[in-house]
């Protein structure tokens, strides 16, 4: 099947490849560039497990053909940690607050909440409900997804850090 | 030695008790986890499955030559090759066959026909379109009682001659197993002599446990050494790599099996599925490594279902409310193949816990398993062996016969909880549970819901829907819950001819850090941390120092895997004895050392001391260093253990919970307002990962008891299998949870942990279903079964005059 040359940004780096029009986003990402952050969890778009950032939104990338992704700059789990390894807030909250179990919706999940958390710095419980409703978690019920998300938010909003309600 | 310095070095170790942030999160929240379809191996090829449109059909003709023409199509295996390998029927863990790839004729809809095997996986997907196969279709039966009647057509013509199973007489072409437990004749006596008695079938539909990630699996066979490596989604890899010696006739010691990080598993994970073993068969075949990733329709269309239980169930009792009897009859849907996961002498699990939390003198059981045009599969869904639709059906049961007797539900439970005094209790079904305070959790948890207040409310309530000032009705459901976990004791539990022990290897290395293996497998649990937590308080050595290890069957010893709650009450006692192994070599350096007996020394948090003299003490890092260097004469260097425990009984985690909910009678819409779950697993190691557990457990059984089904209509075919039309709850719909805890060690227990992993969905499932009954007993509803869906609830309001 015919290729097609394509350019993009991917976590700060410049990358060109080759691919075939019917390829999609997420095995592009996963496995011509090896970034297995990202993971296909229904293939319909439904469960977000595949989420990355393009070009400031979140786009589920088992529902994205690469070549569409010609020209745009995405960002993906990988390119979420400082270089010198700090973890962005959101990782962090993820940790502190419990916000993971088996970890497999946790690159799509918190790649969504890096773009809302963009689209609404200070959310209430319920906005941030609605804004990752998109991505489904089946071990953590996502109470602590919640309060994982709300303690990036304070985090980069730089309020300083309450005792987790228990 | 001040007090100060022991509390600080106790916390520094992150022992029991701690919320040890895990240790797993680092490469979780980095992308950096490795699950089976990450790994790539040189030259690898990709598998995908040609699969069954029919239900049931006879094929006629399979014609590969399209789609082997197509170039990047390394092979098409069907039935036809495996017939020669004696591959195309596998044993199922329940003592049946499952057609790996089907031989003659399909049984269910998506059912493994052809395997093609190709360069990537586009052209594997365009060359399943491309192989033909011709069909016969045939009658289905999806309805196990239309399964069983007289002349009902033959599903498995392979056993049609065959009177009898794995457990027993087969009284029916369909009809896989009878098994029953209890005294029947006491039972029908007690029944004979009621004052009361209420009956209902209670049905506990067909779901499917969805962990995110699906099936997958990567076969590697090395033929120039003749050894076999296999990565894949196993919850109990050890007994994957003895199935496959098995079936596959490689010596065990030339398989390696490696389960890496799992996506979720929840039971999903535990049978071996067509797609494992053709990933094998397909790297033996061609010489060059075999990756197959199901897809999501196939996950929720073929591998391991959960319930699809019919529950006749039957209470009797005195008019004051104290049950006399239980009795139960079951229809078990078990699919085209019985590939139950349950340990090999209970083909119904432990479903002889349907006793429940209550002193019944006498009660029997008795189940039917039948086979259908459904997927194989079974027990799976976060639950011990068929417990949660034991508890189901006395959760229910105790609801209807508490209207019978116009009695608070909560007031019926309360007057037959089994007392403190009784344990251990031996129940009537043969069980001995081990420990517990039922009626403290039960007065905890009515009294932080406010139980009063809201039946007064719903009282109001009803008068108010009745005056026609509301079209809200309220519903306040109850569920006390006992499990039985942590399979199990070899006397009674074993899998395959194999024990249901657990084991944990550790070696302390000369810096006093350490590795623990363990035949468990974490699937989201937390393992790398608490087990770590378990060994730090038993050894002295800080958490932070203790790698723990699992899934790689040539490192880790042999263990059954994770799943019914079995890694805590299991391998957590295995980890706590090899801990408690180090600790006693080291007393012995620690006393060569200071030159006193050993009975002379004291262990305090992390060390050794001499009694009565404290200054006098060797930390466990000295010890450890010395176990290299200077050990008494005659002792071994080194410091390691191991050990297999093989648990003396099972341990019964229970709870209270209560689910308060408003429906709105003209939508039937529910909305769960408040839900309180008090858990009592025994002792707690992580408090952290428990709670966590407990919300995820919990917004499972609600997405079981308020939407999820998988749903066949006549012709067999699945209605829903995808995220598009099977109901997996969002952070929207899903409540918030309430959690609290009583705190009951299991006496039994090297640390007296029970498990905890599947209570909340045990006794999540009926607090909801409970709820949204108990909004209707008032105007005449007895039982509605679930999915408590907004279209069945609105149909129920209706039925009972309610709504239009």
């Amino acid at each position: 099947m015919a290729k097609r040359l394509i350019s993009l940004t991917v976590n700060g780096s410049k990358v060109e490849r080759e691919v075939e029009d019917r390829r999609l986003l997420i095995h592009f990402l996963r496995e011509d560039l090896r970034l297995t952050g990202a993971h296909v969890g229904c293939e319909t778009s439904h469960c977000g497990a595949c989420t990355v950032d393009m070009d400031g939104k979140s786009v589920k990338s088992c529902t994205v053909f690469a070549v569409q992704a010609d020209g745009s700059n995405i960002r993906t789990i990988e390119g979420m940690a400082q270089a010198d390894g700090s973890l962005h807030p959101l990782q962090e909250g993820f940790r502190m607050q419990h916000g993971l179990q088996c970890g497999f919706c946790t690159p799509g999940m918190i790649m969504r909440s890096y773009r809302f958390l963009q689209e609404n710095p200070n959310p209430t419980e319920e906005e941030i409900r609605m804004g990752i409703s998109g991505n489904l978690c089946r071990c953590t019920g996502y109470q602590n997804i919640v309060k994982a998300i709300r303690y990036a938010a304070d985090k980069i909003n730089q309020i300083p850090m309450k005792e987790a309600a228990e | 030695m001040n007090s100060q310095s022991v509390q600080q070095r106790q916390e520094k170790l992150e022992g029991i008790g701690c919320k040890r942030k895990r240790v797993e999160d680092i490469r979780f929240v980095q992308g950096k986890g490795n699950y089976v379809d990450d790994f790539v191996f040189p030259g690898m090829v990709f598998g995908d499955f040609v699969r069954s449109p029919y239900a049931h059909a006879r094929i006629k003709k399979i014609d590969k030559s399209a789609a082997l023409a197509l170039p990047g199509v390394k092979a098409v295996l069907t039935a036809e090759d495996l017939i020669p390998l004696n591959l195309h029927y596998m044993p199922t863990l329940a003592g049946d066959v499952q057609a790996v790839l089907a031989h003659e004729k399909v049984l269910f809809q998506n059912q493994e026909v052809a395997f093609v095997i190709a360069e990537d996986r586009y052209i594997a997907a365009d060359a399943v379109e491309l192989v033909q196969v011709e069909y016969e279709e045939l009658p289905v039966l999806v309805d196990p009682f239309k399964a069983m009647e007289p002349g009902a057509p033959v599903l498995r013509e392979d056993l049609k001659d065959k009177t009898s199973g794995a457990h027993g007489p087969r009284k029916h072409p369909n009809h896989i197993f009878t098994w029953e437990a209890g005294d029947k004749q006491a039972t029908d006596a007690a029944f004979d002599k009621a004052e009361v008695t209420i009956k209902e079938l209670i049905s506990y539909q067909r779901v499917h446990p969805s962990p995110l990630e699906t099936c997958a699996s990567l076969a590697s066979m090395d033929k120039i050494n003749g050894e076999l490596t296999l990565y894949g989604t196993f919850q109990a890899p050890h007994v994957v790599r003895t199935v496959a010696s098995l079936i596959a006739g490689i010596p065990e010691h030339k398989i390696r099996v490696i389960s890496p990080d799992i996506g979720g598993g929840f039971g999903n994970k535990v049978g071996v599925y067509p797609g494992y073993v053709m990933s094998v068969v397909g790297s033996i075949v061609l010489g060059v490594p075999v990756k197959w990733t199901e897809g999501r329709i196939a996950n929720l269309s073929t591998t391991a279902f959960a319930r699809d239980y019919h529950m006749t169930g039957e209470l009797a009792a005195t008019k004051d409310g104290k049950i006399t009897g239980l009795r139960a009859h079951v229809i078990a849907n078990h699919g085209a193949f019985d590939a139950c996961a349950d340990p090999t002498k209970f083909p119904a699990g432990l479903f002889s816990i349907c006793t429940g939390s209550y002193d019944i003198p006498v009660a029997h059981v008795e189940v039917d398993g039948v086979y259908t045009n459904k997927a194989p599969g079974g027990v799976a869904y976060r639950c011990s062996f068929r417990v949660t639709e034991a508890a189901y059906m006395i959760e229910r049961l105790i609801d209807i016969l508490a209207q019978k007797l116009n009695m608070d539900p909560a007031e019926l439970r309360w007057k037959n909880l089994i007392q403190p005094g009784q344990f251990p209790y031996k129940s009537a079904l043969g069980w001995e549970y081990d420990s517990g305070n039922y009626p403290a959790a039960m007065k905890k948890a009515l009294e932080a819901i406010g139980y009063q207040n809201l039946r007064a409310e719903q009282a109001q309530r009803i008068a108010d829907f009745k005056a026609g000032k509301t079209r809200d009705l309220m519903g306040i459901g109850v569920s006390f819950f006992t499990e039985i976990v942590g399979a199990g004791p070899s006397k009674n539990c074993d899998i395959l001819g194999i024990g249901m022990f657990d084991s944990c290897e550790i070696r302390v290395h000369p810096t006093g850090a350490a590795i623990a293996r363990l035949g468990t497998k974490s699937q989201g649990q937390g393992h790398e941390t608490t087990y770590a937590q378990i060994l730090a308080t038993e050894t002295g050595i800080p958490a932070d120092r203790i790698t723990i290890e699992e899934g790689d069957t040539d490192t880790a010893p042999y263990g059954l895997g994770t799943y019914g709650s079995r890694s805590t009450p299991v391998g957590g006692a295995a980890c706590s004895r090899a801990g408690r192994k180090i600790r006693q070599k080291a007393q012995m350096i620690a006393a060569h050392l200071l030159e006193v007996h050993h009975d002379d020394l004291e262990w305090d948090v992390d060390g050794f001391y001499v009694k009565g003299a404290p200054e006098k003490r060797k930390s466990m890092k000295e010890l450890a260093w010395a176990a290299y260097n200077n050990v008494p004469p005659g002792m071994e260097m080194g410091l390691e253990a191991v050990d297999y425990y093989d648990p003396p009984n099972f341990t019964y985690p229970f709870g209270a919970y209560i689910c308060v909910t408003d429906i709105d009678a003209d939508t039937g819409e529910a909305k769960v307002r408040r839900f309180y779950a008090l858990d009592d697993c025994g002792t707690r190691i992580n408090p952290m990962i428990i709670e966590g557990q407990i919300h995820g457990g919990l917004t499972e059984a609600f997405g079981i008891a308020m939407g999820q089904i998988v749903d066949y209509d006549e012709a067999g075919n699945v209605q829903n299998a995808s995220f598009m039309d099977y109901f997996l709850p969002t952070a929207v719909e899903t409540p918030h949870w309430e959690t609290d805890y009583t705190e009951t060690p299991s006496p039994h227990h090297p640390i007296g942990a029970k498990g905890v992993g599947e209570s909340p969905n045990v006794g999540g499932v009926p607090a909801f279903s409970n709820a949204l009954n108990d909004a209707f007993v008032k105007f005449g509803g007895i039982h509605t079964q679930m999915p408590h869906t907004a279209p069945r609830i609105w149909g129920y309001a209706k039925e009972l005059g309610l709504a239009a």
